[in-house]
């Protein structure tokens, strides 16, 4: 027994001793962000190494204000998040909930027509809805492009309907057979019950908007129209540039996001699991 | 459950509404488009015209060799990591679990604009910490974007710093499907640990890792950022040029949509390759 035990200790030593470091590794870039973030220009381009925090982070993210304006970004970036995972939530969630309660002609070919898109690149996509959100409805530049277009997402319907359907149909049948509305069921008991699944498809579908960039640094390349991460990208690469400022604006943009994973980590991990964004 | 036809449509109709304006018809759109020439207006049916050029278009094989070269290496190489690390993760001896969890999954919230600044600057020649590191243990500086196998190996790098984690989120959940008993009396012969992984866990997790790989394999396929920010457009002189980088140039640098969209139709090909595959190995046995 004391053997095993013995034998259980060392696999225990060797799994930290080789996990540990890769570890330190995966973390070292975001650490660097942070330490970038907060020191002088001159500091960046100095010689030695540099890894603790100093206290430019205000000098940085004035600099970075002067060239952009992040702010105003920043503050796209977030309208346009929550009002694309409201509507994306609500959209997919009564797709879902159509796929998996009903039965309707076509379902199977609609079903089939989701699945068939997740592995199609967007690219295939990307050139005709340019073309239409610019040029046809004359939207470049505006929230509703940004928002609108990424709003079919295939694999959150899959995942709604999935925690649709497990749910035991007798909830919804008693309901029915008061006279409610359909609507109102799928409304007042389903979406309640689902609220778990809701959360972890929001977080997901909030963190895609946040992140999104290639969408945005075509359709909204106007200054004033750029999300954050467009506003960032258009200083790296510039000769004449504030890294110190950049890497704050990085810092702005992740830091937040860092906070929600770590308080709704469950939530997070459960809509990556199912696959919940491509 | 009845036939509800009416209901149900009204549940589908503003997904399926956008589904059709933004996907449905630019799939057919971009499909047409591949055969006019784009560049004249008004635009003309010209059925070779950018097929024929991609044909004979160094640009474009040079950025497929790039495209394959770093999906050849970087997505088994990150799997693989990715599997270590679900692996690992899952096991029952790991202490301090959220730490190790949130270390490796935390890229997943980064993202592409923020991270490919950060990977720019550690990889700088002269200041970058990577180069600094290198140097204190002896190691000479390398000319990370000055050369095309560096420049390729940081883009690869990034690409599975930031999606090892996503992956192994998705594999960690295959693992805990996997019933405990199986491995229970697998112990219980006396069937070593490693015996056990390449034996148990490794064939029941294929259809996960399958899945896996063909998300990364059209993740990548379609890689842009990267490239466009970390390695300044392709560079160094188009070695690091993907088939996404390609088409953004012809589609919006040089407003060639045609050429653009028979670009994209390459890789949509590419993908419905892979999805063969894909169906192939995960088939029913029987």
């Amino acid at each position: 027994m004391s053997s095993l035990s013995q034998a259980r200790l060392v696999r225990s030593i060797v799994l930290h001793l080789f996990l540990t470091p890769l570890a330190l590794i995966w973390l070292f870039p975001l650490w660097m962000m942070v330490v970038f973030s907060t020191m002088p220009d001159n500091g960046i381009f100095s010689p030695g190494i540099e890894l603790l925090p100093h206290d430019s982070f205000l000098d940085n993210f004035n600099n970075l204000q002067r060239g952009t304006n992040f702010v105003g970004a920043i503050g796209i970036s977030v309208s346009v998040a929550v009002t694309y995972t409201f509507l994306s939530v609500l959209l997919t969630s009564m797709a879902g909930w159509a796929l998996a309660r009903y039965q309707f002609f076509g379902k199977g070919m609609v079903v089939a027509i989701i699945l068939g898109t997740i592995t199609l690149p967007y690219a295939v996509v990307l050139i005709p809805q340019f073309i239409m959100v610019a040029r046809d409805f004359q939207l470049a530049n505006t929230w509703v492009a940004l928002i609108v277009p990424p709003l079919f997402n295939s694999l959150g319907v899959l995942f709604m309907r999935q925690a649709f359907s497990m749910m035991p149909h007798e909830l919804f049948d008693a309901a029915r057979v008061e006279g409610v509305k359909e609507w109102r069921i799928f409304l007042f008991v389903a979406l309640p019950l689902a609220r778990p699944m809701l959360a972890a498809l929001a977080i997901i579908l909030f963190l895609a908007s946040w992140n999104n960039y290639l969408w945005p640094l075509l359709i909204n390349s106007q200054p004033g129209a750029m999300t954050a991460p467009v506003a960032l990208g258009t200083l790296i690469g510039l000769t004449k540039v504030s890294w110190g400022g950049i890497m704050a604006g990085a810092v702005m943009l992740t830091v937040p996001m860092l906070v929600v994973f770590v308080l709704l980590q469950r939530h997070f991990i459960a809509g990556i699991a199912a696959g919940a964004v491509k | 459950m009845r036939t509800q036809n009416a209901t149900a449509y009204r549940f589908l109709a503003p997904y399926l509404l956008i589904f059709s304006v933004f996907w449905v018809w630019p799939i057919i759109s971009s499909f047409l488009i591949s055969f006019q020439a784009t560049r004249t207006v008004p635009w003309r049916f010209a059925p070779t015209f950018n097929w024929g050029r991609l044909i004979g278009d160094p640009a474009f094989f040079n950025a497929l060799k790039n495209t394959l070269l770093i999906l050849v290496i970087q997505v088994p190489v990150m799997i693989s990591l990715a599997i270590v690390m679900a692996v690992l993760l899952n096991s029952p001896l790991l202490k301090a679990r959220g730490l190790y969890r949130f270390a490796f999954f935390a890229p997943v919230v980064v993202g592409e604009v923020a991270y490919s600044a950060v990977f720019r600057l550690m990889f700088n020649l002269d200041f970058g910490i990577i180069n600094k590191l290198l140097n204190s243990v002896g190691v000479p500086k390398i000319d990370w974007f000055s050369n095309v196998t560096p420049a390729m190996a940081v883009i690869m790098i990034a690409v599975t710093w930031r999606w090892a984690g996503y992956n192994a989120i998705i594999l960690l959940a295959g693992l805990q499907s996997i019933p405990d008993d199986v491995y229970e009396a697998a112990t219980l012969d006396r069937v070593s640990k490693v015996k056990q992984f390449f034996y148990i866990t490794l064939p029941l997790l294929k259809p996960v890792i399958v899945f896996c790989a063909v998300l990364s394999i059209i993740g990548t396929m379609q890689l842009f950022t990267e490239p466009f920010l970390i390695t300044e457009r392709g560079g160094p002189g188009g070695g690091t040029e993907t088939l996404g980088l390609l088409l953004y140039r012809q589609g919006f640098r040089s407003l060639n949509f045609g050429y653009a969209s028979a670009i994209a139709y390459t890789m949509a090909g590419l993908a419905i390759a892979i999805t063969l595959v894909q169906l192939w190995l995960t088939r029913d046995p029987k």
